[in-house]
């Protein structure tokens, strides 16, 4: 199976960690895994933001790219859902202002075989215990585009459930947004960061350590509210707590 | 639509004052985690949850596929059943009608039932300025009425006051409207509402003209139907002698039997009740030679379109016309729960406001264009809404309108929106960003050269990157991307393409 990895241009930028967590783990499960240079963004940006039209070249560049992979692996709840969801919707607006099934038939093909980290994980390798080892107390946020686009339920905690010395504790309303939303976190700064603050107390109140999320869009935002508050919480994504092993730990 | 809404500033400014005022907020996060953890149970105890949702969506989409036809249907129904029907383009014209009415019968004041559709179109102002006092006899807008205030809330128009703001507003002004608030009231919910029942049982009993919206009305049959909780709607559609009823055209179902889905999911949604204690359906008058059975003498309903053939007409934002108002969006969403319900400018908060309002009155206003972004796009309204509005799907498809113009329908004519001023830097920045996103050279360009000069960059931003700094820090850019990363160690292994 030839699998590719599509780290999203956030990761790539911000959070090359998280990147290599990612080739680790994969690697570790006896994937061949693969980054094709030529990745740069999914659009999500573009196209929730309203710029739609902008967002089909990238949508286009996207399947050309990962043309040729048998699976496109991101860890990144929301860019999985960008390809996934939005995609074929794309396609279908295209199709309704009469500009015909180009779009959606370029799109067609990399759609299905897009995979977010843990859905590849549990419904493609099979697997729950990846044999990680994290010593630390962690509480899990769900982030919304994971939760309610793709429907990744409890694919997550039970990989996180199976990690050796972890502990894991229910976060309070782990369900509510933390009020990153993209573009949504400048043009209504007041009420995301609010959102973020009550996100911030929710995960403090569990005693946790680490604030673990699939998604390090949504950590930027929760993490940038953590460090302003001298928190000493830290974010940390999911790839990096199952990439980490006895021999050679994360922290 | 409501002149107390008109020159709103955008929402975020509007959201800003909510945002800090501790009390509205305590108010708020109480009332809706509350409804929304019952919600959730009542939702749950139904094995066929998901299908009745579907069925809701599938029977509202049917009606509004060909709503010409129903509503014609519909005026032979209530015409036949002694009715007379009117046909209201815009806010302006029904309440003219609405007035004509009340003047024909010579009445100075009117009783209401709750109704979202004559606070739209500001019917309160409009009959004051012709000298008819109209009493609103929910509890919750009674609430609203007397504390001179906005609502700001579908189902619990005064969400955003506690009991004790409830117990001042009463003590301090039920007298100018009418039977005065009992001397030493106090902010215990029986003696709040005692003192409400007092107040309106007066107002009942005198009243010969009632006005009320409605949540259905049955194409086949042209009855109408109120859900309630109070029983204040069920007195104010049997006891006056005129009843009038102001509708949006989109609330029609075709049969009787269409009722028996949302009679279902409405109560759940909305109070969360298994079954709403009143259920108020007429059709029609009494009857009108004998004088026999219940009800008004005279029956007058009021089609009213005020935005929604337009919106009819788009097909992607056409789905907001489902809506059966239960509200569940707004006890869900994070952003009404912290901005509250007056930052969306209209009678019609929320997520459902944020994509109602910009199609029904346009995106001229710097409220309305500002109202597609009033959401993280998180996702939870689509979750619980009853017919299925994919509100994120249409808020995004606002956003769009917004920033790019494209074809629109006004008052019927197709149109062509300008994009919004404003917006400039942003297309600028997208449009750069989708350069360098189809070009992979450019883009690790830029990325090597952030990561070069991370040690000049500052910890807060100047400018409009303070939307981000002033709350949050900005993440570290790593000394090196992803990409050469990848290059130095797996080198060659798929050469960049
Ligand atoms: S949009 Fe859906 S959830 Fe919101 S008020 Fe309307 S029917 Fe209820």
């Amino acid at each position: 199976m030839r699998v590719a990895l599509f780290l999203t241009c956030v990761n790539d930028t911000l959070y090359p960690d998280t990147g290599r967590a990612v080739v680790k783990l994969l690697e570790r499960l006896g994937v061949d895994v693969d980054f094709p240079a030529g990745q740069t963004c999914c659009g999500q940006a573009h196209y929730n933001t309203g710029y739609r039209h902008r967002a089909e070249p990238l949508a286009r560049h996207f399947a050309e790219v990962f043309a040729g992979y048998d699976a496109v692996v991101t860890p990144s709840g929301s860019c999985g859902a960008m390809v996934r969801e939005l995609y074929p919707r794309m396609g279908a607006r295209a199709r309704a202002e009469g500009r015909g099934t180009s779009l959606t038939s370029a799109l067609a093909p990399v759609v299905p075989k897009t995979y977010e980290l843990t859905e590849f994980l549990v419904d493609v390798l099979g697997v729950t215990d990846v044999d990680a080892y994290y010593p630390h107390r962690v509480t899990y946020h769900p982030t919304c585009h994971g939760l309610r686009s793709l429907g990744l339920g409890e694919r997550p905690t039970r990989l996180l459930a199976q990690v050796k010395g972890l502990d894991l504790v229910e976060l309070p309303g782990a369900d509510e947004c933390c009020g990153f939303g993209g573009t949504f976190s400048v043009k209504n700064p007041d009420v995301s960061a609010a959102m973020g603050l009550d996100k911030v107390r929710a995960a403090e109140s569990t005693g946790a350590g680490v604030l673990c999320a699939a998604d390090n869009s949504c950590l930027m935002h929760i993490g940038g509210t953590l460090a302003r508050l001298d928190s000493a919480m830290r974010p940390v994504h999911l790839a990096e707590i199952l990439a980490s092993t006895e021999e050679e730990q994360l922290v | 639509m409501s002149g107390t809404f008109v020159g709103m500033p955008a929402f975020p400014e509007a959201a800003r004052d909510a945002v800090r005022d501790t009390t509205l907020r305590g108010n708020l996060r109480h009332a809706t985690h509350t409804i929304r953890a019952k919600r959730a149970k009542a939702v749950a105890e139904l094995e066929d949850w998901a299908r009745l949702r579907e069925a809701g969506r599938q029977i509202k989409d049917r009606t509004l596929r060909r709503l010409d036809h129903y509503l014609v249907q519909l005026e032979e129904a209530v015409t036949a059943a002694g009715g007379t029907v009117h046909w209201a383009a815009d806010a302006d014209e029904a309440n003219r009608i609405v007035a004509g009415l009340v003047r024909a019968t010579g009445e100075r004041e009117v009783v209401k039932v709750k109704s979202m559709a004559t606070q739209e179109i500001g019917l309160n102002e409009a009959l004051a300025a012709e000298g008819i006092a109209a009493y609103e006899t929910d509890l919750a807008e009674l609430i609203v009425q007397l504390g001179d205030d906005r609502p700001s809330h579908i189902l619990v128009p005064a969400i955003h006051r506690n009991r004790g703001e409830i117990r001042d507003i009463f003590a301090r002004t039920m007298s100018e409207w009418g039977r005065p608030a009992p001397d030493g009231l106090t902010d215990t919910p029986a003696e709040l509402a005692e003192a409400a029942r007092l107040h309106l049982r007066e107002k009942f009993l005198r009243a010969k003209v009632g006005i009320s919206g409605a949540n259905f009305m049955v194409a086949e049959t042209g009855t109408l139907v109120v859900v309630e909780s109070e029983g204040n709607g069920r007195m104010c559609l049997t006891l006056p002698e005129t009843l009038i009823s102001v509708v949006g055209i989109e609330k029609l179902v075709p049969t009787w039997r269409d009722l028996e889905v949302f009679l279902q999911t409405l109560p759940r949604s909305s109070t969360a009740e298994r079954m709403n204690p009143y259920t108020s359906m007429w059709t029609g008058t009494r009857d009108g030679l004998t004088g026999e059975g219940d009800g008004p003498r005279a029956f007058h309903l009021v089609l009213l379109d005020n935005g929604r053939s337009d919106t009819l007409a788009d097909e992607v934002g056409r789905q907001a016309l489902r809506c059966i108002r239960c509200s569940a969006c707004l006890n869900v969403c994070p952003v009404y729960e912290r901005a509250g319900g007056h930052a969306y400018g209209s009678v019609y908060p929320g997520p459902i406001g944020a994509i109602l309002s910009p199609q029904l009155r346009g995106t001229a206003s710097e409220i309305d264009a500002s109202l597609p972004y009033a959401s993280s796009l998180c996702g939870a309204c689509y979750d619980v809404c009853p017919v299925a509005i994919d509100i994120p799907e249409v808020l995004v498809h606002l956003r769009e309108r917004v920033v790019q113009g494209g074809p629109v329908t006004r008052r019927g004519a197709k149109v062509t929106l300008r994009p919004a001023k404003g917006h400039a830097a942003e297309r600028a920045a997208m449009r750069a960003a989708a350069f360098a996103f189809t070009r992979p050279g450019t883009l690790a360009a830029g990325q090597r050269l952030a990561a070069r000069t991370r040690r000049f960059h500052p910890r807060r931003l100047p400018g409009p990157g303070r939307a981000w700094s002033d709350s949050r820090e900005l993440p570290k850019v790593p000394a090196e991307p992803f990409r050469d990363w990848w290059l130095r160690t797996r080198g060659g292994k798929d050469a960049e393409k």
